[in-house]
């Protein structure tokens, strides 16, 4: 089973995208900042990251560039899950090592297709 | 809703377009077409339905039309578009050596992410087509779904199912909230007004033809004599696209399956 950690810090949508992954087969962790996130990456890393841009603490980028320099980090595979839908954010997250983009809001099929595509599924 | 208007509508769905709609089906009469009544002032289902014997031309196409409309999304099931690239498409460039073109048929293309796609693709293989023709020609029965296609305007939804962010961020500009595909994509692309029942040997012949998630929607006798149709424009080494529950098997000997390959045929002459 693969794993998925998903960072946001909105409850209901670490919620909905828990449930929609846990039908897709992933057993799911959870984190409300960057910070967090690392800190479970540091103890254990996750086959996927779900990860939201705009959070406290530790923004989304942030915990990216944090992510890709632990020893491994270059192996999970990070899906950005934001409300930024221009461009030039979206090029930014892919130019810092984010693998996939989801504009907000989404749903099950597009979560599903994304991660279809980086092989996830 | 009256029995009678249940088998008018059935009747005239099966001869515009070859869509079948049983009574199980019935439901999708209701949310198809409940906006076009309110659209026209009208009660609901039931009235639009009672005047549609009467309705002209207009009223029967429109309600067809909504009947017909499928969603489409780019690289649907990823898969026949990796097969495509590696394997149809060294074989065209093989095969068609000698005349350096060929010709791709997205047949009911909807609104047209099927034939972007692979126009994308094909822009990409783009070193190796040097020199090249490629026509690709999508058609559909809706007039509505044709006029997006060509405008190659998606919402943020359409925008995000199966296209892989990188081609995203490549191929589309962003207008407000709506996501405009290139205009050297969108020039790749011809898209034409056509009904898949009618003689397709006005299209001309084509090398692949993508005629997925279409035949479901057919009975039997209208799958098996579009399939011959079909076979009638491609080459000895045209290749067939059908959906991933869909099959010649038990319908038409003019294609047989492609060893190891799911979902592509080629002609059985």
């Amino acid at each position: 089973m693969k794993s998925c950690l998903i960072v946001d810090d909105s409850k209901v949508i670490r919620m909905v995208a828990k449930k929609i992954l846990q039908e897709l087969g992933f057993s799911t962790a959870e984190a409300e900042d960057g910070q967090k996130a690392l800190e479970h990456c540091q103890r254990e890393l996750p086959d996927a990251v779900l990860l939201d841009w705009n959070m406290p603490v530790m923004n989304g980028l942030e915990f990216l560039n944090a992510l890709r320099k632990l020893p491994g980090g270059d192996r999970p595979i990070v899906v950005l899950c934001s409300t930024e839908n221009d461009i030039d954010h979206i090029q930014e997250a892919i130019t810092e090592g984010a693998n996939e983009y989801i504009m907000k809001p989404f749903d099950s099929e597009i979560l599903q297709t994304k991660f279809s595509q980086v092989g996830l599924l | 809703m009256r029995p009678e208007d249940f088998a008018y509508v059935a009747k005239m769905l099966k001869e515009r377009s070859g869509l079948i709609v049983t009574p199980d089906k019935a439901y999708l009469l209701e949310s198809r077409l409940t906006p076009i009544a309110r659209k026209r002032g009208l009660k609901g289902l039931d009235e639009l339905l009672q005047q549609l014997p009467s309705g002209g031309e207009d009223l029967q196409r429109e309600v067809t039309e909504a009947m017909t409309t499928n969603e489409s999304f780019f690289f649907r099931d990823i898969k026949p578009f990796d097969q495509f690239k590696s394997l149809v498409l060294p074989l065209l460039l093989k095969n068609k050596a000698a005349k350096k073109s060929f010709r791709i048929w997205s047949a009911a293309c909807s609104s047209g992410q099927e034939a972007y796609s692979l126009s994308m693709i094909i822009k990409e293989e783009g070193a190796k087509l040097a020199g090249w023709k490629v026509e690709i020609v999508g058609t559909d029965i809706s007039h509505e779904m044709l006029e997006k296609a060509r405008a190659g305007i998606y919402s943020q939804f359409e925008v995000q199912r199966g296209l892989p962010v990188q081609m995203m961020v490549k191929y589309f500009k962003k207008n407000n909230e709506t996501w405009q595909i290139d205009p050297s994509i969108r020039q790749m692309v011809q898209f034409r007004e056509f009904n898949l029942l009618h003689d397709l040997k006005s299209l001309g012949q084509f090398d692949v033809v993508f005629c997925r998630n279409v035949l479901i929607y057919f009975d039997q006798p209208t799958k098996s004599k579009v399939l011959e149709n079909i076979s009638k424009i491609v080459p000895d080494d045209g290749i067939l696209y059908l959906g991933g529950a869909e099959t010649v098997l038990g319908i038409s000997d003019k294609f047989k399956p492609i060893p190891e390959q799911r979902g592509i045929y080629a002609v059985n002459r």
